[in-house]
C-alpha cells in the first residue's frame, strides 16, 4: 500500500483506475475537471490505458460510458453538478438498464458557487433515478468509495453516483491506495430487452428497478458508511451529518461538554432505519449537510412530527453558500469564534478578470464599437472566461444561463421582434450545446448575429483540448445551412479593431443569420507552448 | 501539534504551487496535511485563497476556522489583509511587499503597509528583488515559501525535496531557480 498526496478529484480518478476502468469520459467543468486530467496523465504513462477523453458534453460522455458498460467494461463519467442536467436523460434512464460493466458517475457540486451559475444538489437526481450515491467526506473515502461504487454498480446492476463538493474536489490530502484491478474482458450484455427501453420492455425494467429498492435500502442500512453512535446520557438533541459536513462537526465537537447521538450518512438511499433509531432517543435533531436540505426534507416522512428539526429549512443553518467550521457552530450552541484581528472594512474587492492580452477583450471592444450606433441592443452570452464580459471594464454581455443558451435566447429575442441581437459564445461551449440552437436559427434564417469566440481551447477550466479543432468550425457551420457569405472571420487584435468593427457592423446590418468566427488562441495556452 | 496556514494572493501568483509544495513536504515528514484551494473562475486575476492544515493527528475539516490560523502567508500585501480574521492571537502575517495593482481602486500602499505593521507579529519580504536574484521573477512564491519555512513545522529539506519533485517536469533549470529562490527567502 502506498501513500500519495491527492486532490479529492484525483482520489476519485485513481480509485476508478484501480477499479479497472477501461474508459473515462467527461466534459471539463470546475470543480470536476481534475478527475479526467489525472486519468489522462496516468494513461499517458501507462501506454494509453485506460482511455480518457473529453467529450462534446456530459450527455455524450454518459452515453459513451453506457456503451462501455453494455460490452462489459467499467467506465467512469465525471462532470460538474450542472453537467448532470445535460446528462440527466442518459443518467436517469440508465437506472432502468441491466448495467453490465460497472458505471460510476462522479459529480462535483459547487455549493457557494465558486465557479458555477447555481448550487444545485445532485443528490436529488439520485433520488429521482432511484440509484445509490456514495458521498465521501475526505480524500481517502473518495478513493475507496469510487472503487466500491464500481462493485455496487455491478452487484445491483445500476449506475452509481459518487457525489463530491468543491471543498473536497479541490482539497489535497494524503491517500493510502490499494492494489489495482485488471480491466474487465469484453462481455456483451446478454439480454438486449434489458437495454431497449421500448415502453413494453421499459415497464418491465421499471418494475425491476422498483423491486431493487428494498435491496438498495438494505445495503445502505448495513453500510459502514452510515455510522450511528448513540449517547446514553444526553437526549436533548442528536446530530445527522452527511459527507464533508461531518468534518466541520468534528472540528467543533471538542468544545461540547457532552456527546450527542450522531448518525453520519455517506451512502444513499437514506438509511431510514438508522434515522428512526436516532430519532427514538433524542428530542431534537440537528442536520448538517452540504448543499440543499436533502436529508432534512426527507426526514419529515420518517420521524415523529413532535421532533424538532434544526437545519437549513428553519434557518438554524444557512441555506445558501457552503458550510465551514464557523457557520456550523451556532446550531450546536457554540459561540462565534473571534480572531486576533478584524479585516479592515475598506478593502476593495478583487474580482476575476480576463488576462492581459486576452482575445475576448479585443472582440468585446470591436463589438462595443459596432453596437454604438444603435439606441438599444442585446448581447446574449454563455459560460466561459468571456462571461467576465459582464463585469467592468467590459460591461457588454447581458445574459448567462446555461451552456449554449446564448444562441437559443438570441433567436427567441430576435423572433420576438428585437433588433439588433448578438450572441457571444466560446468555441467549446458552442460545440457542447450551441450547435443545436444554431440549427434552429439557420432553418428560418433568423435576424441575429452569432460570434463564436474561438480561442481553440476550453480556457476557463485550465485549457483542455476542444473536441474538434478550430479549422473545422467553418465547415460545420456551413454544413448546418448558414449562408457561407455570412460566415465571416475576424482576428481579435487591437490593431484590427476598425476592420473588425466594420465586419461586425456589416453582419449586424445583414437581415438574417450571420456567424462571426473571432479566432485567436488563448494567451494562457500560447504561453504554455 | 496543529498548524493552520492561510495562503493568499492573486490568481497567477503561484499560491497553489506553494500549497502543493508544503503539502508534499509535510507528507515527507510523516505529517497529516489538508490543503484546500480554488480553481476555475475564481483564479482569473482575482483574489485567491487556499487553506493549508498540518498536524501530527488526523485532520477533520479542509477549511480553517476563523481566529485559529498560525500563519497568513500572502504573495501580495492587500491580499494579506483580506483574511485577517482567520489569524489566531499570536499568529504571524508574512507577506510580499510589492502590490499587484490590477484593480482601479487599489489603496495607497503605505496605508496597507501601516495596517500590517500595526499587527503584533508580521514580516514583509522584498520578494521581487530576491526572485530576480534567484533568476526569475516567477519564483516570488518560492521566495515567500522560503521566508515562511522558518515558521512552518516542516523540515526545510523536505520542502526542498518537494520543490524538486513538483518542478521536475519543467526541467532541471526551473528546479534550480526555484530552490535558489526558496533558499534566498529563507536566509534573507
Amino acid at each position: 500500500m502506498s501513500e500519495m498526496v491527492l486532490l479529492g478529484d484525483e482520489a476519485v480518478a485513481l480509485g476508478a483506475v484501480h477499479a479497472g476502468i477501461s474508459a473515462a469520459y467527461a466534459y471539463p467543468g470546475t470543480p470536476s475537471t481534475e478527475i479526467t486530467e489525472y486519468i489522462m496523465a496516468y494513461s499517458r504513462r501507462n501506454g494509453g490505458r485506460p482511455l480518457a477523453s473529453w467529450c462534446s458534453n456530459e450527455k455524450t460522455a454518459c452515453e459513451e460510458a453506457l456503451g462501455a458498460s453494455f460490452v462489459g467494461k467499467r467506465a467512469l463519467v465525471s462532470m460538474k453538478h450542472v453537467g448532470l442536467n445535460v446528462a440527466a436523460d442518459p443518467f436517469i434512464n440508465a437506472a432502468l438498464l441491466d448495467i453490465n460493466g460497472g458505471i460510476v458517475v462522479a459529480v462535483a457540486d459547487d455549493p457557494g458557487m465558486h465557479s458555477s451559475q447555481n448550487e444545485q444538489d445532485s443528490r436529488f437526481y439520485v433520488d429521482l433515478a432511484k440509484v445509490i450515491c456514495l458521498e465521501p467526506r475526505n480524500q481517502q473515502e473518495a478513493y475507496e468509495m469510487t472503487r466500491e461504487a464500481f462493485d455496487l454498480s455491478e452487484r445491483f446492476r445500476i449506475p452509481v453516483m459518487v457525489r463530491l463538493v468543491t471543498r473536497l474536489a479541490h482539497s489535497r490530502a494524503v491517500v493510502r491506495v490499494g492494489e489495482p484491478l485488471e480491466e474487465r474482458l469484453l462481455h456483451k450484455a446478454e439480454d438486449r430487452k434489458s437495454w431497449t427501453l421500448l415502453p413494453a420492455y421499459a415497464r418491465r425494467r421499471f418494475k425491476v428497478l422498483l423491486d431493487k429498492q428494498r435491496e438498495l435500502h438494505a445495503f445502505t442500512e448495513g453500510s459502514a458508511h452510515n455510522r450511528i453512535s448513540l449517547s446514553s446520557d444526553f437526549d436533548e438533541y442528536g446530530v445527522i451529518t452527511t459527507g464533508i459536513a461531518e468534518n466541520y462537526y468534528m472540528e467543533n465537537i471538542q468544545e461540547l461538554s457532552y456527546r450527542p447521538s450522531h448518525l453520519h450518512i455517506g451512502a444513499y438511499p437514506i438509511p431510514e432505519g438508522k434515522v428512526r433509531r436516532l430519532a427514538d432517543c433524542v428530542k431534537r435533531l440537528v442536520i448538517l449537510e452540504e448543499g440543499y436540505p436533502f436529508v432534512e426534507k426527507y426526514l419529515r416522512g420518517i420521524i415523529p412530527p413532535q421532533i424538532q428539526v434544526d437545519g437549513k429549512l428553519n434557518g438554524r443553518v444557512g441555506i445558501t453558500g457552503e458550510l465551514d467550521p464557523d457557520n456550523t457552530r451556532g446550531v450546536l450552541g457554540l459561540k462565534e469564534r473571534r480572531g486576533g484581528a478584524a479585516v479592515p472594512g475598506s478593502l476593495p474587492g478583487r474580482p476575476p478578470q480576463l488576462c492581459a492580452g486576452c482575445p475576448h477583450t479585443d472582440t468585446y471592444n470591436a463589438l462595443r464599437d459596432a453596437l454604438s450606433g444603435y439606441s438599444e441592443s442585446i448581447v446574449t452570452s454563455d459560460i466561459g472566461c468571456y462571461t467576465l464580459g459582464a463585469l467592468p471594464p467590459h460591461n457588454i454581455i447581458e445574459t448567462c444561463v446555461c451552456m449554449g443558451a446564448s444562441i437559443g435566447m438570441a433567436k427567441g429575442a430576435a423572433e420576438a421582434g428585437f433588433y439588433p441581437v448578438v450572441a457571444a459564445i466560446g468555441d467549446s461551449t458552442f460545440l457542447h450545446s450551441g450547435i443545436t440552437p444554431l440549427v434552429d436559427a439557420s432553418v428560418s434564417d433568423v435576424n441575429m448575429t452569432v460570434i463564436i469566440m474561438d480561442n481553440s481551447t476550453v480556457a476557463m477550466t485550465g485549457g483542455q483540448q476542444t473536441v474538434i479543432p478550430s479549422e473545422k468550425l467553418r465547415k460545420l457551420i456551413e454544413g448546418i445551412g448558414v449562408d457561407p457569405e455570412h460566415i465571416r472571420e475576424i482576428i481579435p487584435l487591437e490593431k484590427n479593431r476598425r476592420i473588425n468593427t466594420q465586419i461586425l457592423r456589416e453582419e449586424i446590418e445583414h437581415r438574417g443569420l450571420s456567424v462571426i468566427l473571432a479566432v485567436r488562441e488563448c494567451v494562457e495556452i500560447r504561453r504554455r507552448k | 501539534m496543529k498548524y493552520d496556514v492561510i495562503l493568499s494572493g492573486v490568481g497567477g501568483q503561484g499560491v497553489l504551487s506553494v500549497g502543493a509544495v508544503v503539502a508534499l513536504g509535510a507528507m515527507k515528514d510523516g505529517l497529516e496535511v489538508k490543503q484546500s484551494e480554488v480553481h476555475g473562475m475564481a483564479q482569473r486575476g482575482g483574489a485567491v485563497v487556499a487553506h493549508l492544515r498540518i498536524s501530527d493527528k488526523p485532520i477533520a475539516s479542509d477549511l480553517i476556522g476563523r481566529g485559529t490560523a498560525s500563519v497568513i502567508l500572502s504573495m501580495e500585501p492587500l491580499e494579506s489583509l483580506r483574511y485577517l480574521d482567520y489569524l489566531a492571537d499570536g499568529g504571524i502575517l508574512i507577506t510580499s511587499s510589492e502590490p499587484l495593482r490590477n484593480i482601479p481602486d487599489y489603496p495607497d500602499i503605505e496605508v496597507i503597509l501601516s495596517r500590517i505593521e500595526a499587527l503584533p507579529r508580521y514580516r514583509v519580504v522584498e520578494a521581487s528583488a530576491l526572485a530576480k536574484e534567484a533568476g526569475s521573477s516567477k519564483t516570488k512564491n518560492m521566495v515567500m515559501l522560503g521566508a515562511a519555512s522558518l515558521h512552518l513545522p516542516v523540515k526545510p529539506e523536505s520542502l526542498r525535496d518537494a520543490i524538486r519533485e513538483i518542478f521536475t517536469v519543467k526541467g532541471e533549470k526551473i528546479v534550480d531557480i526555484n530552490l535558489k529562490a526558496f533558499n534566498l527567502g529563507r536566509e534573507k
